[in-house]
């Protein structure tokens, strides 16, 4: 037997208004935030980051949580972003008199960013698993290597002077756009041929799933949006370089990925957040600063032996958390599971209709 | 001699120096891949723990080569094999995504470890006398002798090992057919062991040559020297020793080369475009043998 309240909170879930409804108060917050200052500025930086992860882990799990795939280019479709639209504000578009430009240059970042996705997507057609997380991983190297012999865009010293354009309101925009698109492409047809990838390649060749179109384009979105991050990451951090797109890069998405489970946007929703408000709160500043309440005799201790070492070991602790959840956690947070606003009516109906008596 | 024909033979010479320290690298890859079919991505960083246990051994305890030599060897064999006890023993039923992205995870706590208790880098001191001798207008350094000949001599141990004695049929055999040799009496968990600890062991090896040859170490050295190594093994055909042995060979030879006729940064982009037209031509690598998918 459910609770009433219980009862009361799945009937509210259900309403087809409530989704809009949120929608709009979340842009309304994104635009009042700034503008009133409703938190200060280093809580606003967060929000981005957190958004700008959002929208890198929920293309990531495209391709290595629906389609079973292990790509590890995903940091340089994200490098091929940000220099793209870094490259266009800083040198074709007039930006600064027209600062509503700029959602041009992010789309820019993520077309050209997908055009670089198809070109990876053309080894997967013959090769697959860790093979072709060895081709993505040498893209990735190609492309850092790349950039950096190009005195154009910087080389190894990277780029500074990028304008700061990324708004809160525009990271909401983009990481609305990316769950929606890519919740449409899962259930659409051509995602359940994603799925059949994952499963059985052969098979779902065999039951006439067009495996090589279902690829171009599952590896086109998932780097069109690892693009638009790059694109929006280049404009709230100002200064882009190869080194900041290396491997580490890739490393993080893909904790954030398997620690918030393959297979699930909310999973990535989720594992994008817990990971950078995490990382952000075991900064010495920020952990120091919530237990600044406690006693100065044992803040004091605190501080001097943990607080203060804590901007190395911070780096120490993720990577055994990712470990620990691999070890004791495989599936993550929401392995193959899903926030049920997601899942689409019919969908929803299939699974929760009583079996069938023969 | 030709001036050009002896600057060819002075890059050789160097190829072979930083190939044979790719080739001890790779040896442990392929090893733990010929056996677990898994990448252990965090073996680059069991040979930056090398070198820096090279360190602690030459700097603190102020040992000479040869047992600074063995001591890191047998402490980077334990580390390796103590993260495959803790970290990828547990996983060896869960898909192999999982044992990756641990290894990804494993690698990344010792750099950020290592980075946590030096957070400079560190200078190897010269443990070795080093002369240098000319022949012909070639010079040698007795260090780059030493690396050359002390690779290739435990390499060829190795593949005494592996193929003339009984852990080495045992891991053949494991990687053979991983169903049925344990019920042959293979003990299956200390053979792989065995196997990381050798390939760890090599590894560790590997770290007090690269510090013999290239001083300044820092916690990070290990990706990109492990990522080549890596690459050396699947050119070999990863799975192979001496496919692996081989591949580091040409890819330290083609990396000198560049250096020495193009600019340096130029070394990254064609090592890994190697690796990828390599892939697509011929993805089995060299002595490799294609595998074919039954359905």
């Amino acid at each position: 037997m459910k609770t009433a309240l219980a009862s009361g909170w799945e009937g509210l879930m259900r309403q087809r208004w409530l989704l809009p409804v949120l929608l709009v108060i979340g842009f309304g917050l994104a635009f009042a935030i700034p503008q009133y200052n409703l938190f200060n500025k280093y809580v606003q930086l967060v929000m981005m980051y957190v958004g700008i992860n959002i929208i890198l882990t929920v293309s990531l799990n495209l391709v290595n949580g629906y389609m079973g795939e292990f790509s590890l280019a995903h940091a340089g479709f994200m490098a091929v972003g940000a220099y793209t639209a870094a490259m266009l504000t800083m040198r074709v578009l007039p930006v600064a008199a027209h600062p509503e430009l700029f959602p041009l240059a992010v789309l820019a970042g993520g077309l050209m960013a997908a055009l670089f996705g198809l070109i990876v997507a053309i080894p997967s057609f013959k090769i697959r698993g860790d093979y072709l997380a060895i081709i993505t991983l040498a893209f990735l190297m190609i492309v850092k290597s790349v950039i950096e012999n190009i005195d154009y865009l910087g080389g190894p010293r990277g780029l500074p002077g990028i304008r700061k354009l990324t708004t809160l309101p525009w990271v909401f925009f983009w990481v609305v756009v990316s769950i929606w698109v890519i919740r449409n492409f899962i259930y659409s047809n051509y995602g359940r041929g994603v799925l059949s990838i994952r499963e059985d390649e052969i098979a779902s060749d065999l039951m006439s799933v067009n495996t090589r179109r279902v690829k171009f384009l599952a590896f086109a979105l998932s780097s069109f949006f690892a693009g638009v991050a790059g694109a929006l990451f280049a404009h709230v951090l100002q200064f882009i370089s190869p080194r900041v797109f290396d491997i580490i890069k890739t490393t993080d998405i893909l904790i954030m990925v398997y620690l918030g489970g393959i297979g699930s946007i909310a999973g990535s929703i989720l594992g994008a957040t817990v990971f950078t408000v995490l990382l952000e709160l075991l900064r010495p500043t920020t952990f120091g600063a919530m237990l600044s309440w406690l006693p100065a005799m044992i803040f004091e201790p605190l501080n001097q032996y943990f607080i203060q070492h804590l901007g190395i070991w911070r780096m120490i602790i993720m990577p055994l958390l990712l470990v620990l959840v691999m070890l004791f956690w495989p599936r993550g947070m929401m392995g193959l599971r899903e926030f049920r606003w997601f899942i689409p009516k019919r969908d929803v109906d299939a699974h929760q209709r009583p079996p069938s008596k023969a | 001699m030709g001036d050009a024909l002896v600057y060819w033979l002075q890059q050789t010479l160097n190829a072979l120096q930083l190939g044979s320290i790719y080739a001890l690298i790779a040896l442990g890859y392929t090893m733990v891949y010929g056996i677990l079919t898994m990448i252990n991505f965090a073996h680059g960083d069991v040979f930056m723990i090398g070198a820096f246990f090279c360190f602690l051994a030459a700097v603190y305890l102020g040992l000479p080569f040869v047992p600074t030599l063995l001591l890191t060897m047998v402490g980077t064999a334990l580390l390796g094999v103590t993260i495959e006890r803790l970290a990828y023993k547990p996983l060896r039923q869960a898909p192999r995504v999982s044992a990756i992205i641990t290894a990804l995870g494993v690698g990344l706590f010792l750099e950020n470890f290592t980075l946590a208790l030096a957070p400079y880098p560190k200078n190897i001191p010269a443990l070795l006398d080093t002369t240098t001798w000319a022949v012909g207008g070639v010079s040698f350094s007795s260090l780059q002798v030493i690396i050359i000949l002390l690779s290739l001599g435990l390499m060829v141990l190795l593949d005494y090992v592996v193929h003339r004695t009984p852990v080495g049929m045992a891991m053949r055999a494991i990687s053979w057919d991983k169903t049925f040799v344990p019920l042959m009496g293979v003990p299956v968990d200390r053979v792989i062991s065995i196997t990381f600890a050798i390939g760890a062991g090599l590894a560790g090896a590997a770290g007090v040559m690269y510090g013999l040859a290239y001083p300044i170490i820092d916690p990070y050295m290990g990706i990109m020297v492990g990522w080549k190594a890596f690459i050396s093994a699947v050119v070999g055909g990863i799975g192979n020793i001496r496919g692996a042995m081989i591949g580091a060979f040409i890819l330290g030879w083609v990396e000198i080369m560049v250096v020495a006729f193009f600019p340096s940064t130029y070394r990254d982009f064609v090592a890994f475009s190697l690796l990828l037209l390599l892939i697509v031509i011929r993805p089995y690598g060299i002595l490799g043998k294609p595998r074919t998918q039954k359905v």
